[in-house]
């Protein structure tokens, strides 16, 4: 790694190709974060100014009136409560499931290649092939609209994701810190415990965030599987687009919110997340 | 403090029958190193030894208990590994002391006795940081703190110097020795390297591709190889081998290393009652046993020829000159300033009572 003391040789360009650099990344980030800012706008803007011409950057009055009808009226808020519930219970199960099937894969070799294969081919199947199956078992089982439903369903559907992820993280921890760690005394349980899962905490961190994000903006299956009990927060955005038109500033108000808690999780495992999707390459 | 016993073990590793019918027998206190070419098997004799493999067949014994099917951590062993394989994710102290949490001691016991390793390795100051901050030296040290906290029965070392450069291995290797005087626990040291194992072993038992190849003291394995493959293995550089045939001469014996070359007193007459049939052999002689001659006669048991130099390697103390017996390369150990250029022609004495004989077809010796 250069020293800070040092200065790099790329720092020594022309300023033509600086210039171009910054734009490049200026379309890029104005790409990304105006769509984001006419969300947040819009969610505060009086219904006249949606679709005014010229376009309303700023509206002269504010409100917070799409806030309560989306959360209140639309029920937003128990479909956040719903998605919460669900979204994290999927999240700790399929990292908790993930960690040991990849970590018995990795390192016994469990079931040889043609389960780590299976595993994967778990998301060649289309969602449509098994949500019908689905509906009619939950409505034997009793799980149809419930918690407890969706939070297997995610699981075992963002299963591979984490397996996989996990699978590549584990094989590239060297085998010996773990034999170190049986021959100091410890047992398999506190090896994994102790020496392999803190070891691949970022691998670990970054499933679990895309396990989460996955079962965040999951539609398909929360609006098949439920209905007035469990629905999740992506179903609720159904009911502002109706016939009288579309509720622009409610859909604006409750897409906001929703992303509070992504970003609140991206920015409590940021530290782990970057080396956890370079799968552990810049391990020092 | 246990001895360690070994019999008939087999074990397949990654598809290779990497250990086939070790029969070992390593007394308490001994310092055993376990050497040869990559893939002869010592490293997955060693991981059997430790419970990290399960052997095929056979027993492994220690302190007289048959450990086979018992987990590493009821062995009562340490291990040191080649990667050193610290926990990047704890202090030294941690590193030093997981095996005493792990068997629940008390914290104040844990303390003091980590304590007592660092200060014995001379790493206290070491014990806040994380492996990351640490020389190589410095992460072998700890390595070799951890192994040594809770006074096992056994010490497993796997290649513990590979990652070091030389200066360090050096250093290191002496301090090892040094702590098996000090402990004088039972270990077992596996290397490639012949002079880590010439130097450190009490025994050096020679592997070959899963076999006992020989076994014995450093010196007894040096002057009296059984095999080819030993004399070759051990000694830097290499044994020369020659090819040759014995010959009747008067009363003793005689070799001739080519057709039409005069044939050379030969004194190993033990030689002579074992050689197969037409006399032929390899002989095996060491590049120290090869100086330049000076004086008026060669000492006894040696022959002076006159060769022309070759090639010239000087290390400093000692300098290595290639010249041609019969046509066969030959490597000889001359002093420093015996000769200055290749090309030169000096007098050679070759002491042909120190060489070894071996059957070229078997390869054993005679």
């Amino acid at each position: 790694m250069a020293g800070p003391a040092t200065t790099p040789p790329r720092a020594r360009r022309r300023p033509g190709a600086d210039l171009l650099r910054i734009a490049c990344l200026g379309v890029f980030v104005i790409f990304v974060l105006v769509p984001l800012y006419w969300m947040v706008i819009t969610s505060i803007k009086p219904t006249s100014d949606y679709l005014a011409v010229p376009p309303v950057w700023f509206p002269a009055e504010p409100t917070i009136v799409h806030y309560t009808a989306a959360l209140f009226s639309y029920r937003g808020l128990d479909g956040l409560i719903n998605s919460l519930i669900v979204a994290s219970a999927a999240t700790v199960l399929s990292t908790v499931l993930g960690t040991l099937m990849a970590y018995s894969m990795a390192r016994f070799d469990t079931g040889g290649q043609h389960l780590a294969f299976w595993v994967l081919s778990q998301r060649f199947l289309p969602p449509v092939a098994i949500v019908l199956p689905l509906f009619l078992l939950f409505r034997g089982w009793h799980l149809y609209d419930t918690h407890v439903g969706l939070i297997i369903v995610y699981t075992f559907i963002t299963l591979p994701l984490s397996v996989w992820m996990m699978y590549a993280y584990f094989r590239q921890l060297p085998r010996s810190l773990e034999d170190a760690a049986l021959v100091d005394g410890l047992s398999r349980w506190q090896a994994l415990w102790m020496v392999a899962v803190p070891l691949a905490a970022p691998g670990i961190a970054a499933a679990a965030v895309f396990v989460f994000v996955a079962v965040w903006t999951e539609f398909f299956f929360a609006l098949v599987l439920t209905s007035r009990h469990a629905f999740t927060l992506p179903t609720v955005f159904r009911a502002f687009l109706g016939f009288q038109g579309a509720q622009y500033g409610e859909a604006c108000a409750l897409a906001t919110t929703s992303l509070v808690p992504s970003i609140a999780l991206g920015i409590l495992v940021q530290r782990h997340l970057v080396r956890g999707l370079t799968l552990g390459a810049l391990r020092g | 403090m246990a001895n360690v016993r070994i019999s008939a073990l087999h074990k397949h590793y990654a598809g290779v029958h990497a250990v086939r019918g070790i029969d070992l027998d390593i007394p308490d206190g001994e310092f055993t190193v376990l050497v040869g070419p990559s893939g002869c098997g010592k490293s997955t004799l060693l991981r059997t030894i430790a419970g990290l493999e399960d052997a095929d067949s056979g027993t492994i014994e220690i302190g007289g208990e048959i450990v086979n099917g018992m987990r590493p951590r009821d062995r009562d062993v340490a291990m040191v590994f080649q990667d050193y394989a610290l926990y990047p994710h704890m202090t030294v102290a941690g590193n030093i002391g997981l095996s005493l949490r792990a068997r629940r001691r008390p914290k104040p016991e844990i303390e003091t006795r980590v304590r007592g390793v660092a200060d014995m390795l001379g790493i206290v100051d070491l014990l806040g940081r994380y492996p990351r901050q640490l020389s190589g030296g410095q992460r072998q040290r700890v390595a070799i703190g951890r192994a040594i906290v809770r006074n096992p029965r056994v010490f497993l070392f796997d290649e513990p110097l590979s990652n070091l450069d030389a200066q360090l291995r050096d250093e290191m290797r002496g301090e090892i020795k040094r702590l098996h005087q000090d402990i004088s626990t039972t270990m077992i040291y596996v290397t490639h390297d012949q002079i880590e194992a010439m130097t450190l072993a009490d025994r050096i038992v020679l592997m070959r591709d899963g076999r006992i190849e020989q076994q014995g003291a450093p010196l007894d394995l040096f002057e009296q190889p059984a095999t080819m493959f030993v004399a070759g293995f051990l000694g830097s550089p290499q044994m020369n081998f020659l090819r040759g045939r014995i010959v009747r001469a008067g009363d003793g014996a005689a070799v001739r290393f080519g057709e039409g070359e005069t044939p050379l007193p030969f004194p190993p007459a033990r030689a002579l009652a074992t050689v197969p049939g037409g006399g032929e052999v390899i002989v095996g002689l060491r590049p120290e046993h090869a100086g330049r001659g000076s004086g008026g006669a060669p000492p006894p048991g040696a022959v002076r020829i006159e060769a022309e130099i070759e090639l010239v390697q000087p290390t400093g103390s000692r300098s290595y000159a290639t010249f041609r017996l019969a046509g066969q390369p030959v490597l000889a150990e001359l002093q420093a300033h015996d000769v200055s250029r290749p090309g030169e022609r000096i007098p050679i004495d070759i002491n042909l009572g120190r060489a070894a004989v071996f059957d070229p077809q078997t390869g054993k010796a005679l």
